[in-house]
């Protein structure tokens, strides 16, 4: 594998987290429990797909083949995205959505901290931009899960589910390969065993913090990485792609 | 043409592009233009945006060439993120501005843990009373936080502090 082929697939991976992410955020429109948290979740939704379209626009170029940030977000299959398992679970209740979100926070705000220090100068600059949105992302999602988490005995009980069935697509935040190993050489990237520790103590104090249980995971799940996704994701993708897969090339 | 135009004169006609969404607001105010190059009748114009999702960037910058092109100027307009933009750049006027305008501007607060930080006291942009509370993080657009004030109950938008 040649280096511009790992930094495209690097590239690729985050842009589909987010992505994925996204559209699964926006699906809340309309439908938030308070008329804030519709708000909230929506406003979360376009920060994530604003650092998937930075993201995707600097794949593009990095690939040179003509492809546009759009044809890349809306006219792949489901076998060519990237993303972690966990971004593509269906939304559940609102407690779900926000132990989603906190994990993958987390995992975010570690990783682009990392990023900084990147010898690539625009996998820096675009870091250091969305730290800065997704330090607002962290403290909404954690003072939610403490707040449901330590709140009556229903929502301890549903969030409590939630954490025990979500923490299981926690392990392929971290996964690498040879990708990372060859982005690693030149420093374009760092490597995320060394904040895998951080991340877990950060977990666990909000979890403990909120009453809740940190369950012991004897199966991770994972496949997202490699193109192999879960049941939802083709529903999910056949939602998103639809306007671009019956009227190819439409704008507004 | 008539006569050259120089830089100082494009960052004034920069002054009549409003932002969209917050319209009190020029694009300078907002400290968004990181550059002005001329050269002769074609200008390059460096913005940086607000927050990456930001809807009101794509028109900001059709407004920038629309406005520009009244003098007779080509102009090309390119995003950079990196340094990224904070409120730290919202000029005094803009802040002056925003008050006027109902929204309290950015208050000035170091970087405390992200955590569990108190939220920072806004004072209400009709009454100026200080006690007011955080209706929710997130509000109206990407770059505004949910208000409201406790004493005259104005509910209000917080144009929150980004670091
Ligand atoms: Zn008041």
């Amino acid at each position: 594998m040649t280096k511009p082929k790992a930094l495209f697939e690097y590239l690729i991976r985050h842009a589909d987290d987010t992505l994925i992410l996204g559209q699964r955020l926006s699906e809340w429109c309309g439908h938030g429990p308070i008329l804030e948290e519709d708000i909230a979740l929506t406003n979360i939704a376009l920060d994530l797909i604003g650092q998937a379209t930075e993201l995707y626009e600097y794949a593009a170029q990095v690939e040179n083949k003509g492809r546009t940030a759009d044809d890349l977000a809306f006219l792949r299959l489901e076998r060519e995205y990237k993303n972690v398992l966990l971004v593509e679970q269906k939304n559940g209740d609102f407690g779900k959505t926000i132990v989603r979100q906190f994990l993958f926070d987390n995992f975010q705000l570690l990783n682009y901290t990392q990023l900084l220090n990147s010898s690539d100068a625009q996998v820096a600059a675009i870091a250091e931009k969305s730290l800065k949105e997704v330090k607002y992302h962290l403290k909404h999602s954690s003072e939610w899960v403490i707040r449901l988490g330590d709140g009556t005995e229903e929502s301890h009980q549903r969030i409590q589910e939630s954490v025990d069935d979500l923490m299981r697509f926690v392990e392929e935040l971290f996964f690498q390969n040879e990708v990372n190993e060859l982005l690693q050489e030149d420093k374009l990237i760092g490597d995320c065993e060394e904040f895998k520790q951080q991340f877990h103590q950060n977990v666990n104090n909000v979890l403990t913090e909120a009453t809740l249980t940190i369950p012991d995971i004897k199966y991770h799940q994972k496949g997202g990485r490699k193109g192999i996704h879960s049941e939802h994701m083709g529903f999910l993708l056949a939602e998103m792609q639809y306007m671009q897969r019956t009227y190819p090339g439409m704008q507004w | 043409m008539t006569s050259e135009i120089s830089v100082e004169q494009v960052w004034n006609y920069l002054k009549d592009v409003k932002d969209p969404e917050v319209p009190v607001l020029t694009v300078v105010d907002l400290g968004i233009i990181r550059n002005v190059e001329l050269n002769g009748t074609e200008c390059l114009v460096t913005i940086t945006p607000t927050y990456t999702g930001c809807p009101a960037m794509r028109v900001i910058e059709n407004d920038i060439i629309e406005r520009l092109s009244k003098e007779g100027l080509r102009t090309e307009v390119k995003t950079t993120l990196s340094p990224a933009w904070t409120t730290d750049w919202i000029t005094q006027d803009g802040r002056d501005k925003l008050e006027g305008y109902g929204i309290a501007p950015p208050q000035d607060e170091v970087d405390k843990s992200v955590l569990f930080a108190e939220p920072t006291v806004v004072p209400c942009p009709l009454c100026k009373s200080k006690n007011t509370r955080l209706v929710s993080q997130f509000g109206s657009t990407a770059c505004k936080a949910h208000y409201q004030c406790n004493d005259c109950k104005e509910p209000f938008d917080y144009f929150k502090c980004l670091k």
